[in-house]
């Protein structure tokens, strides 16, 4: 349909019969006046602006509402609770039995500061504290590497071959299995007598009960195992960690970082390779030039989530397999909260140590934020 | 002439880089496809290895080398079982022993973890194929030739024993695993039988023990997945629904302040379970509600992320439809439900699956908030199990199968809606 003259939204000068804009008073093209009268936006009645607003809320009340009951006020109520010694149990209906269990800042203080000892140095007040950041540091260790090989996943997956859905939905599936399930699983691999891994290893001569083993001399040298045992994932301090890694490696790695990736490498243009190809690149000179760069972005949103990830995951895994132990070595801050929280009823402490995660995740999602929009364009 | 050799030249030389180019994409192809089935390999060794275990007889989890086809040591039971010392059972052991020459009884047997066993009699039967006469006779566990040490500790011969084994699949790991833990509770006010049997077009049917080692309906896991299927069916439709009407809200309606609640929103999407999970425990418990469904389904209802997603989603519909439902005499509440939602189906059916198998699989806060056996959910019951059974690896393994396979289905025939929402999600959030 073409614009005319009764469409309303234009008009014509009286004199030029150029199109004009309808309320412009002068033609911008002739100067003649066009005596049209200023445009009136009718507005609506206040009635029908108050219904039409009400009808938005009404239908954000039921989300709006539990949101507020379950996300707002229990963040609020958290940051309170964080200067409390409250075991959730006595009553703090009057002034009187707040202020009794009132504490302040102190248990951030217990949490994060130091003193000094008798001999002089300085200790921290909760070491088990620190050797927990520690842990769940350490425990993230499989971020980089889960990343390298979801990488190279998504990149075997991006190749054009007949069944490529069959191997991407058997990559895929660990991913989706129940964590419960999964660390069933793994306690029954990590089993130091009949378990999968140990007999694995003990078939390849890596490393075995007896001796003989590829890697039994260093690791015994190293005191990392001890001689005629089989190795003890779960109840050795030393192996512990790496085993949690390593089920968590297996669950993750075909998993949502490999999907992303693949969405990142389908993302670049064909055209690059090509040009590539004919300046004589190999695949090495185009994963390295092309495929990273342009890969950049994703990496980057990635390894924040991960780690965004890291501080608040892990429960499953630690509480089917080792339950925190041995001697606190695969406890994370998750745990550690959690134990406070739901072992100890410690709910003030514990969401003191919940509002110091907070404060990590906050800060890790403001270097996200502004970071990620730097060359970040999705969508 | 010569302009034409050196154009015949030319074609043959671009047929050959062609041909050579051919090749090496095919030997590539062969290379990638070796490289993506080794993959493939070690990603399924653990669920195979699961499922083989999950089949297995008590005893052959044992064996060693491992096995991966479920097999049963051959055992012949003695036709006439003697007393000895009141339980003592004779035990006909069958398999192949050789060992370099000497005593046939230079060595003992054991079965790994149970109990030393002692040779009583070895018989040849045939040429290098020994029964042996075991002392406890032992039905646990693989039954292992050690060497004998004499008196001085030297070692003095290394016997191989190779038992003789058998393919055996033990079926009824499911069933036992199944019926393992039983609820005398009733189920939401319903006492559940062992069995039910109906009529119908003229035939009964029965559910429930078929034969001795049937499934019990009257079983906790039975109760398990009926509690799992109710918070999880829960969750989904009380999530898709608010999160899709205030998405819509978000996405389409005027109002004041409505950007900065959704900003609001978006930030919320940051604090970490933990902080919010403490006051919404002491929450619920002002309100009564620990150890209710309730408290399974409350706090999951509403998500700040799904009518992200959502809203998002909505967004990119375009406006038009919207104005011709309106001039058609269309309110906001059929907009929404005869404009946008059917035309949004592909992101409803992404954020079902992810809510569902996000909310099935969810283990920290059930084990929070419930303790009552019959209103656990899955995981937290296999959970129970585990404490129960703690080295039955092969009933844990057929448990946690059970747990696994409605997963694995969901995600099967929703697959599609899953990477896609993996991909949304991961983009935008």
């Amino acid at each position: 349909m073409k614009p005319s003259d009764t469409d309303g939204l234009t008009s014509r000068c009286p004199q030029c019969k150029d199109p004009i804009e309808q309320g412009v008073r002068e033609c911008p093209h002739c100067g003649a006046s066009t005596d049209a009268k200023p445009i009136t936006v009718r507005r609506r009645s206040l009635k029908a602006r108050v219904l039409d607003s009400l009808g938005g809320y009404l239908f954000l009340a039921p989300n709006a509402i539990g949101f507020v009951a379950f996300t707002l006020l229990p963040v609020l109520a958290a940051f309170l609770l964080s200067f409390t010694e409250w075991d959730a149990v006595r009553p703090v209906s009057s002034y009187d039995e707040i202020s009794d269990i009132w504490v302040g800042t102190q248990h951030y203080s217990d949490i994060l500061g130091f003193h000094r000892d008798d001999d002089g140095s300085l200790e921290a007040n909760d070491e088990r504290f620190w050797q927990y950041c520690y842990n769940t540091l350490f425990l993230m260790l499989g971020i980089p590497i889960g990343m390298v090989l979801s990488l190279l996943c998504a990149i075997l997956m991006n190749q054009k071959l007949k069944g490529i859905i069959f191997f991407r939905t058997a990559y895929f599936i660990p991913s989706i299995c129940s964590a419960v399930a999964v660390a069933m699983l793994w306690r029954w691999i990590y089993n130091p007598k009949f378990g999968l891994l140990n007999d694995l290893l003990r078939a390849l001569h890596v490393v075995t009960p007896a001796g003989g083993g590829l890697l039994n001399m260093p690791l015994e040298a190293l005191g990392l195992k001890d001689p005629g045992e089989p190795l003890k994932w779960l109840t050795d301090p030393t192996w512990a960690k790496p085993a949690l890694i390593l089920m968590g490696l297996w669950a993750a790695i075909g998993g949502q970082n490999c999907i992303l990736y693949l969405a990142g490498l389908q993302g670049i243009p064909e055209q690059l390779y090509e040009a590539a190809e004919i300046d004589g690149a190999g695949w090495w000179h185009r994963l390295r030039h092309i495929t990273w760069p342009m890969l950049a972005p994703t990496t980057f949103f990635i390894l924040v989530m991960s780690v965004i990830h890291g501080f608040q995951s892990g429960f499953v895994g630690i509480h089917m397999l080792t339950r925190g132990g041995p001697a606190g070595a695969t406890t994370n801050l998750l745990y550690y909260v959690y134990n406070h929280a739901f072992e100890w009823f410690k709910m003030g402490r514990a969401s003191a140590l919940a509002m110091i995660l907070f404060a990590v995740v906050f800060l890790l999602t403001l270097v996200q934020w502004r970071h990620g929009r730097k060359g970040v364009d999705y969508l | 002439m010569k302009n034409e050799r050196a154009h015949i030249d030319e074609s043959v030389v671009a047929a050959a880089t062609k041909a050579r180019a051919k090749r090496n994409a095919r030997i590539g192809k062969v290379v990638l496809f070796i490289v993506l089935s080794l993959g493939c390999i070690s990603f399924m060794m653990p669920l195979v290895w699961m499922i083989s275990t999950s089949l297995k007889a008590k005893g052959a989890i044992f064996a060693y080398p491992p096995q991966w086809i479920p097999q049963k040591q051959l055992t012949a039971w003695a036709p006439e079982v003697e007393e000895v010392d009141g339980e003592w059972v004779e035990q006909r052991q069958a398999g192949r022993l050789t060992h370099e020459g000497g005593d046939k009884k230079l060595f003992t047997a054991t079965t790994e973890g149970v109990a030393e066993l002692k040779v009583v009699e070895c018989r040849n039967i045939e040429d290098a194929k020994v029964v042996m006469i075991l002392e406890p006779a032992s039905r646990e566990g693989e039954i292992v030739a050690l060497p004998l040490y004499r008196d001085t500790g030297k070692k003095v011969l290394q016997p191989t024993f190779e038992p003789i084994r058998e393919l055996h699949v033990q079926w009824n790991n499911y069933p036992d695993a199944w019926n393992a833990l039983t609820l005398r509770r009733p189920w939401l006010g319903f006492s559940i039988p062992y069995a039910l049997r109906f009529d119908l077009f003229g035939k009964t049917f029965q559910i429930g023990p078929v034969s001795f080692e049937g499934f019990h309906i009257k079983s906790a896991f039975a109760v398990f997945y009926l509690n799992s299927v109710l918070v999880a069916i829960c969750v989904t439709i009380g999530q898709v629904l608010t999160s899709s009407l205030a998405a819509y809200a978000f996405a389409r309606l005027n109002f004041p302040g409505r950007d900065k609640l959704f900003l609001g929103y978006l930030g919320t999407l940051m604090v970490p379970y933990v902080v919010t999970m403490i006051p919404v425990f002491i929450l619920l418990r002002m309100m009564h509600l620990i150890d209710t469904y309730a408290a399974l389904i409350l706090p999951a209802m509403f998500s700040a992320y799904g009518t992200f997603m959502l809203r998002q989603f909505f967004v990119t519909i375009p406006t038009e439809l919207e104005d011709a439902a309106r001039i058609d005499g269309c309110g906001k509440w059929r907009i929404y439900t005869n404009v946008i939602l059917p035309l949004s189906k592909p992101a409803l059916a992404t954020l079902t699956t992810f809510v569902f198998l996000g909310n099935w699989n969810s283990f920290m806060w059930p084990l929070i908030v419930i303790s009552s056996p019959e209103k656990k959910t899955l995981p937290i019951g296999l959970y129970a199990f585990m404490g129960q059974y703690n080295t039955e690896w092969t009933l844990l393994m057929a448990a946690s199968m059970m747990v696994l396979l409605p997963v694995l289905i969901v995600f099967i025939l929703g697959q599609r809606y899953f990477v896609k929402g993996i991909v949304l999600s991961g983009l935008k959030g």
